[in-house]
């Protein structure tokens, strides 16, 4: 779960990290009250759940209160990589002399939280990472003691800070790990952190990523993920309260299966034989009827579905609850757009005759099934 | 021969009564498993399925003999009922649970290895060695005792890769299926590194997918110091970046982790990489 920058700051705040004095405003006359408040130059920054918005304009400086109100209604009115900006933050600009970057990250291949830090900040610091990973210093946090400022002092070192500057980094990037630790951080980053010609650490920007497997320790956020007040759409959300795992694409085949990697095969099957998959539907292991009644009418609710193609390998699932599910979600739900079957494992002779004999057509091989749903969606167009 | 379990490993189940845990412990124990005991704190005494309920797992062990552990528990206790089974050196642990934060996998993961203890996911179908035992979720009837050895991120494309071999003659040794997180107790090259060792595994089916760069990883050992056939399978080839692709550790990170990084890599090392799922047993039978 993705946190927007000022709640991340907030939370930075909190636990003794400095920031720059800040205040997040929703219409273009609170932006200007905001800059009135902060005083002197600010930075408007568009607030949004993606990166690079930067890149994409989404970030404006402004010298008076007026223009602050100015840049604070264009930014209010953009739409970034798809989603609109419902707020700002309006920050005081400060006086920059170098632009560094420290954050902590799971790393898959070790095993364990590792502690980043490099010299070069307020880059794509994965860019950094593969052009110049020598400019990248990272240290394992051992599991049994945590982040030990000792390590993070020679991460300092490593990358240039001299004299206070490396206890500096140093506290940083102990406080980083305690929220990390405290929060179940995915991934948490400041870049750039600022070193400002007075030779004040801030953290200018936030990057904080919950682990959705820990939500039950955060109730505050699971309720927030609920309420979706968060990246996703409506059929993310329902698909979420059920268990169920759902991915948009842009595409016009809707596809439901069972398990994660079979999910994946079937969206690679359907794109070799050149249709486009509208999105991904995993109803999880050992679904009952009703589950698959769900999953029909989250896929059939995108507009841009043309063909229904569920494809089920029965293991703990069963074909027959699975095939209930198809029946009641026709009857229920109303499927009017073409439907692709596969149904195979399980219970498959008792799974396979009650779609037959409510007239529904069952393939038994992936591949079949994935030309059969191309060829339908190509129809349709 | 069969890597990590067989006909003589006594288990235990951890979240026996549970609704899961009961029910696959009747599979296993319809499959041949030797199952032992069963761990649900306050609930030692009763039995289900005709296997005792114990309250820890050291009555588990002390009693019963328990010698590894399959958890069934919800992901909120997943993290306790592990450090249980790895303080009575049971392995392997084999964690079934979904869900578990990445927080609490790294500090078990990080425990069983300083004692030398094999974990098995989180958030696995488990192991089977066909007609020897079963520890997992998986159907027990599409597996046939045979030669080639698998390891697979995902359940279900394994039970699809997994019939095709036993349709083809081939069955398999042992089937693992090392976990869809993006933190795992055993990744590809522990494994690879045991069917190495394993004489009746002749060939490797490797299922990977989207994420990570465990099977970037698996091909430069397959290249260096593998000397059996491998085909491999990756799934996710049109997953788009950014997006969890069901599985926790099924997503591309900015530019690492697709799938045509994976499948350049195992080609490099010699590796055949099928396009389809169903092409797996037919190559293999092609090499073997």
């Amino acid at each position: 779960m993705k946190l927007f920058e000022y709640e991340a700051k907030q939370i930075f705040s909190q636990n003794g990290l400095p920031i720059p004095k800040g205040i997040v405003a929703k219409t273009p006359d609170e932006a200007e009250e905001a800059a009135r408040a902060i005083g002197g130059p600010v930075v408007v920054k568009s607030q949004v759940l993606v990166g690079g918005r930067g890149k994409s304009g989404g970030i404006k400086f402004a010298d008076t209160p007026e223009e602050a109100k100015k840049v604070a209604e264009q930014l209010l009115k953009m739409k970034i990589k798809g989603l609109p900006v419902e707020a700002v933050l309006v920050e005081q600009k400060l006086d920059v002399a170098d632009e560094i970057y420290a954050g902590i990250t799971v790393d898959r291949a070790r095993r364990k939280y590792v502690a980043i830090t490099s010299a070069e900040g307020g880059v794509n610091i994965e860019e950094v990472a593969a052009t110049a990973p020598e400019k990248i210093i990272k240290r394992e946090i051992p599991p049994e003691w945590g982040l030990l400022p000792y390590i993070s002092r020679e991460m300092a070192k490593a990358i240039g800070l001299k004299g206070k500057q490396i206890n500096a980094l140093s506290n940083f990037l102990s406080t980083l790990w305690k929220i990390a630790d405290n929060y179940d951080a995915e991934l948490i980053e400041i870049n750039p952190l600022i070193i400002t010609k007075d030779n004040k650490f801030y953290a200018a920007d936030a990057r904080l990523l919950i682990d959705d497997n820990s939500l039950f320790r955060h109730k505050s956020f699971e309720e927030r993920l609920e309420k979706g007040t968060t990246e996703l759409n409506e059929r993310e959300l329902e698909a979420l309260e059920h268990d169920m795992s759902y991915v948009e694409l842009d595409g016009d085949v809707g596809i439901i299966g069972n398990g994660a990697g079979l999910v994946m095969a079937t969206l690679d099957a359907v794109s070799m034989y050149g249709g486009k998959p509208a999105n991904f539907l995993d109803v999880g292991g050992g679904a009952e009827a009703d589950r698959m009644e769900i999953a029909i009418r989250i896929v059939l609710s995108n507009p841009k579905t043309k063909v229904l193609f569920i494809n089920i390998l029965g293991g703990i699932t069963k074909c027959d609850e699975m095939a209930k599910g198809i029946i009641a979600a026709r009857d229920r739900v109303g499927i009017k757009k073409p439907m692709v079957i596969r149904l195979v494992g399980t219970n498959e002779e008792e799974g396979q005759k009650i779609l037959k004999d409510a007239g529904i057509e069952v393939l038994t091989t992936l591949d079949d099934a994935a030309m059969k749903a191309v060829e339908l969606a190509k129809a349709g167009e | 021969m069969t890597i990590l379990i067989d006909k003589n490993t006594k288990v235990v189940v951890q979240g026996i009564t549970g609704h899961q845990g009961s029910y696959h412990t009747e599979a296993m124990k319809a499959y041949g498993t030797k199952i032992v005991a069963g761990v649900t704190p306050g609930k030692g005494g009763q039995e289900v399925h005709g296997i005792p309920v114990v309250d820890t797992i050291r009555e588990a062990k002390e009693e019963y003999g328990a010698t590894a552990s399959i958890i069934f528990v919800p992901a909120p206790f997943t993290m306790d009922a592990t450090f249980e089974a790895i303080e009575a050196e049971l392995s392997p642990i084999v964690v079934i649970t979904e869900h578990v934060p990445v927080k609490d996998e790294i500090k078990m993961i990080h425990a069983a290895k300083q004692k030398g203890l094999i974990v098995i996911g989180p958030n696995t179908p488990g192991v089977i060695s066909p007609e020897e035992s079963k520890m997992g979720i998986m159907p027990g009837h599409i597996f046939k005792k045979g030669k080639v050895g698998v390891i697979s991120r995902s359940g279900t494309l394994t039970y699809e890769i997994a019939s095709g071999l036993t349709n083809a003659g081939l069955g398999q040794s042992t089937a693992v299926g090392i976990g869809g997180d993006p933190v795992t107790g055993t990744n590809f090259i522990d494994i690879l590194e045991m069917f190495k060792q394993d004489k009746e595994t002749k060939a490797v089916v490797l299922i990977g997918e989207i994420g990570g760069n465990a099977e970037e990883q698996a091909a430069e050992y397959i290249k260096k110091e593998f000397d059996k056939p491998v085909v491999a399978f990756i799934a996710g080839k049109t997953a788009p970046p950014g997006k969890r692709m069901g599985h926790a550790g099924a997503i591309i990170s900015g530019t690492a982790g697709t799938a045509k990084s994976k499948i350049e890599a195992l080609e490099k090392a010699g590796v055949r990489v099928a396009a389809k799922p169903r092409d797996i047993a037919e190559i293999m039978r092609e090499i073997l």
